[in-house]
Formats: C-alpha cells, structure tokens, sequence
C-alpha cells in the first residue's frame, strides 16, 4: 500500500510502487486535471506540487510521493493560485487548454519564491512546459499581470 | 463562396428555410423528456454524463432553458482555435442574449443537421471554416429565436411586437413597463410558429460581434475540469495501448503475449489489422505490459528509405512528366530569352502535428451500435469507416465530441485510422465494455500520418527593370487527398489541389506563368497540416520572390506592390504590417526585417519579423507583426489569439521541427528529438486586423504559413544566404 496525500486528502493506493504519480493521480484517484503529454518529463503538462514545488509527476514513481504534500490543479487554490486564474481568464490565454494546468502549476510556483519576474525570470521557469498552441506571449503577460496583483494587494494589507 | 453570405445585408430577408442552411430550431419545453440536469452536462463532461445528446437528440442550434440558460448547440470542434465562443457570438449577437447565459452544447453526430455547409452533408471542422460556413446559420439561428420570444411577449402582455425591446437576456415594453426574462417566456414562445423570415443586424447594430469576450471555455480549461478523451473513465473501461510496427509496410508476423499477461493489470492480448494490442486496467500497465510483449514483425514488404534517399529521389524525379496545375502564356519559351534568370530547388519535411495531447478515443459497443467519446473532428467520415468494421450503419455510430488537446488537423484523418483501431479492439476483445485507445507520445509521432515531404523548384526570368516576365515552379511530393473519399473532388486531371494551393494561386501579376505537379507514392502515411499546402507552398513562393527583388535591387515590400495591383487585399495587409513595423526604418545593428504575404482559407496575412542571429548561430525572431484581413472580426481577441498561435506553429516548422527518416525508421519519437518551440523563443507578437465588412473567413490556419518566408528573407539580408530548406540552417 502507497499512502498518499493529495490536496489535503489522505488515500492508500494498491499499485506499483514504480507506477508514476500522473498515472495514480488519474487512473486510480480520478483526478485527471494533470495531463499526460510526453511521460518524459520533457512537456510539462503533468506537472504537480509536491510540497510546494512543481515537478513531474510522468518520471515521478508514486513511492517517491509518499510522506509529502501533492497538489494537483483541482486543488490548488491560494491567493498566488486565484490571481493566477483571474490573469488568465482575462487575458483569454487558453487555447486548447490541454497544457494549461501544468502551466498554471509552474506560474504559481514562480510567483511563490519570484513576486517580481522579469521576461528573463518567466522564460526561466516556465522553459519546460510547452504549449503547442502557442499560447506563451499571453502567458507572459497573464504572468506579469497576476504578479502587479499580488503585489498590489500585499501593499493593501 | 456560399451564396448565402451574400443575404446578410438589410435589404434581403433571410428566408431561413428556404437558405438550405438547415436552420432549425427548438426553444426548450420543461418536462419534455429531457434529463432535468443534463442541461448541465456541458462540453467535457467526464463519464456517464457526457452525453446528453446522445439521449435526447437536440434538432437545433439554440435551446432555452427556463431557468434562463441559452444553449448554444456546437457543430463544430474546440481543439483550441476558439470556435465555441465563435459560434455562440453569432447566436447571442442575433438573440440579444446577455453572454454569461450561453452555454456551449457538443452537437451529436448528424449530416443532415449538423453539416459544414462548405462540405456538402459532412460534418467535421477544418479548413478554417468553422465560422466562415456558420455565419449566417448561426445568426438566423439566433434571429429566429429572438423573433419567437418577441411575438410571444406581445401576445402576453397584449402590445405591439414592434414595441418590444430585447437587450442582455431581457425582453421589456417601456409603455407598459413590462419586462421578462428569456426563461419566463420559452415554454409561449415555443408555440409561437417559427417565422419564414427574420431580419438580421447591420454591422453598425452589432452589440458583441467585433468585441472583447470571455472564451466559453476558461474556467473549465483553468480548474482542470475540462474533460478530454484522455480523461474519460468508463466504470469496467479498459485501456489499450498498441505495439505498431516500427516501418511503414510492416505486419504482424507472429506474437508471444505470455510475459505481457503476467503484468499486473493486463486482461487480453489481442492481434488487430494494425498491430497487437494490450488491454489493462489503467494506462500504466498497458504500457508495461506493451513493453513485455514480444512481437516479430514480417517486415518484407517494409519501406526503407532515408529522408535523403527520398529527396534525391524527388530531384530525379523533378525530371520526369508533371501534371499541369496553372498555365498562362509561354513559360519556357519566355525563360528561354530573359536576360536574367533565377533558379532554386528546396525542400521541406516530414512533420509531425504533435498535438499536445496524443491520439486516444473511447469506444464502446452498445445493445443498438456503438458509442464513442472522442475529441472529434470529422463525424460523418468516423460514422462510416467505424459503422464498416463493426457491421454497422453510419447511424448506428454515436458520437459524444469532447474537447480535443489541439490537433492541427491530425484527429480528421480521412480513414479516421485511431477510431477504426479502437473499432478493431473493441470487435476483437472478449469482454464487451468500453475501451480506451491510449497512444502514448512515441505512438503519436511515430504514428505517420505527416506533413508530407516535398520538393519544389522554381525559374523566373526577369526584364530590363528586374520585374518577372516568366515564372515555373514545379512541386513534387505526394497527394494528401489520394485514396480518400475527397480524391474525387480534390484530385483533377493528376493534379491534387492540395498539393498546389497557394503556388498555383500565385498572386503576383507574371505574364508567362506555370504551376505543375509530381505526385509521388511512398508508404510513409500523409495528412493536412495546419495550413495544408500552403505550409510548404508560402515558403517558396514568398522567399523565391524576395530573391527576385533582391536580384532587380528593389525594396521587398515595393517589388510585391508592384506586383499586387489587382490583389487588393494582398496589398493591404502588405501596406498594414509594413507600416505598423516600421517598414524602412533603420533598426539596431545586427537586426533584419522580412517580409511575406500570403492568403489561405480565403484570410490574407502579412507577417513582417524581426530577427538576429545569436553568438551560437542560433537564429533569433525577436518581433513579429502580423497583419490579418479575414473579414468581419467576429472576436478579434480570438482572430489576435490565433495569428499569434498560428504564427508560432509556423515558426517552430521554420527553426527546428522535423520528422526524419533512417532506413525507413522515424528518427524523432518524442520531445526530446522532435523540437517545438518553448517559451524563450516565443518573439514579441503585435497583430493588426485590416477592418472589413466582407464575410468573416477562417483564422485557425492562415497565419502559420506566412512566419517561415517572413524569417528567411530577414535571415537572406543579414547573412546574404539564400535558404532553400527547412528547418532553416544557417551556412557556416
Ligand atoms: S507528461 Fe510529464 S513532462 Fe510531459
Ligand atoms: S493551450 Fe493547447 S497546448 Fe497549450
């Protein structure tokens, strides 16, 4: 048995050990927000936060998820996470959406250690999570955008 | 075009059943027979519920629901290019329907009701005809709802119809002060007869048509509950992976499944037309039991070239007899005399669309045919090749059309060869109960079905002043359309349109002129590519002729001017981006413009880019403009979106993407060998849409073609290289 605790839920798995975290995310909890691209770890789409950092979970085996905190794209949800969600539906940045919550798991990543990118910083962080609908200049901006939000909103409070 | 384009102006009445556009419509009853939630079941919707349609079958483009929702039905695929909002635009622009009450509604599989109107009775989306064909149906859709509503409301409240006012999902009268919502009225308005004639907006009386709109589709695609075929879960479904054969031309010479059946999970091991397929209980021990799996492949029938052998191939054959696509005057009698003659010989690629998300679809067998759930992209075509391997009718074929994770024309294949598969499996397993075909990323690309590879040459001879007096271009490849049920339409007198569209189309006024045609047959499987033919055809064209311009000393932009007197709206997406660039303006030292233009899909694009060349040698497009005339601007922030991903998807062609051949095996099998761009070399993009008030056309592909040219001819100023191939190399 593989314990496992995503988006604050706790579950044991009877699977592999070596299975890979994206395929125990959806085939066996259902949670097919996290998306299968290349299993390569080269497209990003898979990515999830494990203890806060995204990664992917296609090279990641289950074992190695045991003891630490996953979230996937149906969890996420903090203030980086909504002023992320608002930049992009306001920018219409999705296309066919299909690379889009490894995308959103990588922009609130960035923001949580970078509150300030520069187009450097983005290109940075976001090198590994490829969009073939080309959605990268909206993304950029979406990434500018929510991070002047979050910004704004620390020097209110 | 289809002439009901031209009925849109005030002074004609729509008689919207007479238009043969199919119009109909329904306004929604309660408690007729439909599931009181379904309504619900949007686009996606995972499992047992996607299918609403597929229990009650909608005969209509707009239902109302009485608690207010507007149900846009959507005949054509989301793959990305925006197509749902699109569509509900037209509808909600006619109806007066505050936007955040639509709700996009995946139409089942239907020829009769559900047709592109430029295909004749087939349904499927491509050729960036999603709005151009749906225009006018979607907004007499719209209208005639809006007209119902209106009668109905003057019945009730006993005023004149022409009194009543509709604005944001409200119907008021000022005199009496009375006002409803479109729920309140749907159950009068239904028996209200539908109107033989409604009347549609002017351009100046549009509300949302050429605004700013949310896409249909964010929230789903942002909390991760849009539903995929990836992600369909069917209680007992089976996923199967496939051992396909590692050469074109290859079989199944024989297979021993014992190792694959001790893999945990693994239920059957089945031998089907197209390879060997494994069935498990999820997609990761399918793929496991996929790699224990031992099969020997008869591989004497096997193709085994390599992409060289293939172009020194077509050069041979460049010499051999061509089909005729386009003749004027005397070509080579003309190039014979010139003064100064230009040739070039180039060729481009086997590419892979390599959507984001691989091919996969779910099929199940039913009590009355066959379900399937699917990103689906041309329904009458999958209807009749499933409908053949199962024994069915093409009716019998039930569709639920998910969102699809991009497709580039991949997931309309003309033999439908990932439905047929799943049709195979799905016949041959034991156990009835849905299947899932999964392929994995290596499936996909391996998976054939390219861009096809081509080669081209081209001749022009010029006068005195340097203007083309002559111009041959000849293309060899092979045909998209032969051996489908498009080759009667496409292919004429050896010549497949698809082959030569935007060569033999050429704009540019050149007196002797000749366009032809070398098909060639290979085993390597072939498909449309976003753009078609113009992904290979812009590019000798647009950088053949900056050659020419650059042989007569001449400006680029004021060499296509001359050129481009009868194309006006060549010429004024040319003037716009060449303005908007800064055409002529002197730029940082190290730094080149290029030009090109191009029309697809009836849509003309200018793209003007900017680019340098890297310590590495690496080739950097730092500013792309892109000047776009498509007609009406439905949602231009859907038009700049997709210029800008269009452009893209060109570019990454142009600088690194390309499926190779070794001994007849691919060489790319995911990422990591097949290069697409990345973030870092997404240049900055501004796009400009040329106002209009002529029909709206296509933008999914348009812009994709134009990027490659545009970088070449800037890289031709900065290196003084003539490029002849792509991905583009510099000479070092
Ligand atoms: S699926 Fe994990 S990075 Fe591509
Ligand atoms: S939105 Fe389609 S792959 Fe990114």
């Amino acid at each position: 048995m593989i314990k496992l605790t995503v988006n604050g839920e706790s579950h044991s798995l009877d699977v592999d050990p070596d299975m890979p975290l994206l395929w125990a995310l959806r085939d066996v909890l259902g949670l097919t927000g996290t998306k299968y691209g290349c299993g390569i770890a080269r497209c990003g789409a898979c990515y999830v936060h494990m203890d806060g950092h995204s990664l992917p979970s296609c090279v990641t085996p289950v074992s190695a998820a045991e003891g630490k905190a996953i979230t996937t794209i149906e969890g996420v949800d903090s203030d980086t996470a909504h002023a992320v969600r608002t930049a992009w539906a306001e920018l219409n940045v999705v296309q066919c959406g299909y690379c889009q919550s490894g995308q959103i798991m990588s922009a609130i990543d960035l923001l949580g250690r970078n509150p300030d990118p520069d187009d450097a910083d983005i290109n940075d962080a976001m090198q590994g999570n490829l969009c073939r609908c080309n959605t990268y200049a909206r993304i950029r901006q979406a990434i500018r955008q929510a991070a002047a939000s979050l910004r704004a909103q620390g020097g209110e409070a | 075009m289809n002439a009901p384009f031209r009925l849109t102006r005030r002074q004609f009445l729509i008689r919207s059943l007479s238009t043969g556009a199919g119009l109909t419509l329904a306004l929604y009853l309660p408690g007729c027979g439909r599931e009181a939630e379904s309504g619900a079941a949007g686009p996606g919707q995972a499992g047992e519920r996607v299918a609403p349609a597929a229990e009650f079958e909608p005969n209509a483009f707009v239902r109302i629901l009485p608690d207010d929702r507007v149900e846009v039905v959507m005949k054509h695929l989301e793959m990305g290019q925006g197509t749902f909002t699109g569509l509900a635009t037209l509808v909600a622009e006619e109806l007066d329907a505050d936007w955040s009450q639509i709700v996009p509604v995946p139409a089942p599989a239907d020829p009769e009701r559900y047709n592109n109107l430029q295909w004749g009775k087939l349904q499927g989306t491509g050729g960036s005809t999603a709005i151009a064909n749906a225009y006018t149906q979607m907004r007499q859709a719209g209208a005639t709802a809006r007209h119902m509503l209106v009668q109905a409301a003057a019945a009730e409240w006993g005023v004149p119809a022409a009194e009543i006012q509709v604005s944001k999902g409200m119907l008021s009268h000022a005199d009496s002060g009375r006002t409803a919502r479109f729920g309140e009225l749907a159950a009068a308005a239904a028996d209200q007869p539908v109107p033989d004639e409604v009347l549609l907006k002017e351009p100046e009386e549009f509300s949302l048509i050429g605004t700013f709109l949310p896409r249909l589709d964010n929230a789903a695609k942002l909390d991760g509950s849009a539903a995929y075929t990836q992600d369909i879960q069917l209680s007992d479904m089976r996923v199967a992976v496939v051992a396909h054969p590692p050469r074109f031309g290859a079989k199944v010479k024989g297979f021993d499944a014992a190792a694959a059946k001790q893999v945990k999970g693994v239920t059957e091991v089945l031998e089907i037309p197209t390879g060997v397929a494994v069935l498990a209980a999820d997609t990761w021990s399918a793929i496991k039991g996929r790699e224990a799996l031992q099969v020997q492949w008869d591989e004497s029938g096997a193709f085994r070239m390599s992409s060289e052998e293939i172009l020194a191939d077509y050069r041979d054959k460049a010499r051999g007899e061509a089909a005729v696509a386009r003749s004027e005057g005397d070509a080579a009698g003309v190039l014979e005399n010139a003064s100064t003659r230009l040739t070039a010989a180039m060729h481009m690629p086997y590419l892979a669309h390599a959507a984001m998300e691989p091919l996969n679809c779910v099929m199940q067998l039913t009590d009355d045919g066959c379900e399937v759930w699917n990103g689906e992209q041309f329904q009458t075509v999958d209807q009749q090749n499933v409908a053949k391997v199962l024994g069915l009718k093409p009716e019998q074929v039930k569709i639920n059309m998910l969102y699809a994770g991009g497709s580039f024309g991949r997931r309309a294949n003309p033999h439908s060869d990932y439905l047929v598969e799943t049709a195979h499996i799905v016949r041959a397993a034991q156990e009835r109960g849905p299947v899932k075909l999964v392929w994995t990323r290596e499936d996909d690309m391996l998976g054939g079905y390219y861009r096809p590879f081509y080669y081209h040459e081209l001749e022009a001879g010029l006068d005195g002043e340097g203007m083309p007096l002559a111009w041959r271009h000849r293309i060899v490849g092979q045909s998209i359309m032969a051996g489908t049920v498009m080759e009667g339409g496409m292919v004429k007198d050896g010549v497949d349109a698809t082959s030569v569209e935007g060569a033999a189309n050429l704009p540019y006024a050149i007196p002797n002129l000749e366009v032809d045609l070398v098909t060639t047959e290979l085993p390597v499987t072939v498909q449309w590519w976003r753009s078609v033919g113009s992904t290979h055809t812009a590019f000798a064209v647009e950088t053949f002729i900056d050659r020419l311009a650059r042989a007569a000393g001449r400006d680029p932009v004021d060499y296509r001017r001359g050129l481009l007197k009868d194309h006006p709206r060549h010429l004024g997406v040319l003037e716009l981006a060449a303005e908007k660039a800064g055409w002529g303006r002197p730029l940082p030292e190290g730094r080149a413009r290029g030009v090109a233009v191009h029309e697809s899909f009836n849509s003309y694009v200018a793209e003007v880019a900017e680019v340098s060349v890297g310590d590495n040698g690496r080739i950097n497009v730092e500013r792309v403009v892109i000047a776009v005339d498509c007609g009406v601007a439905v949602n231009p922030d859907n038009i700049r979106a997709q210029m800008e991903g269009g452009m893209a998807f060109g570019l990454a062609a142009a600088l690194m993407s390309e499926i190779t051949l070794e001994d007849g095996l691919v060489v790319q099998s995911n990422f990591d060998g097949y290069e697409v761009l990345a973030i870092d070399r997404m240049p900055e993009v501004e796009v400009y849409i040329v106002p209009s008030t002529e029909p709206p056309t296509g933008v999914g592909e348009p812009a994709t073609p134009v990027i490659a040219p545009a970088v070449a001819n800037a890289l031709s100023v900065l290196t003084g290289q003539d490029f002849d191939r792509l991905p583009l190399r510099l000479a070092v």
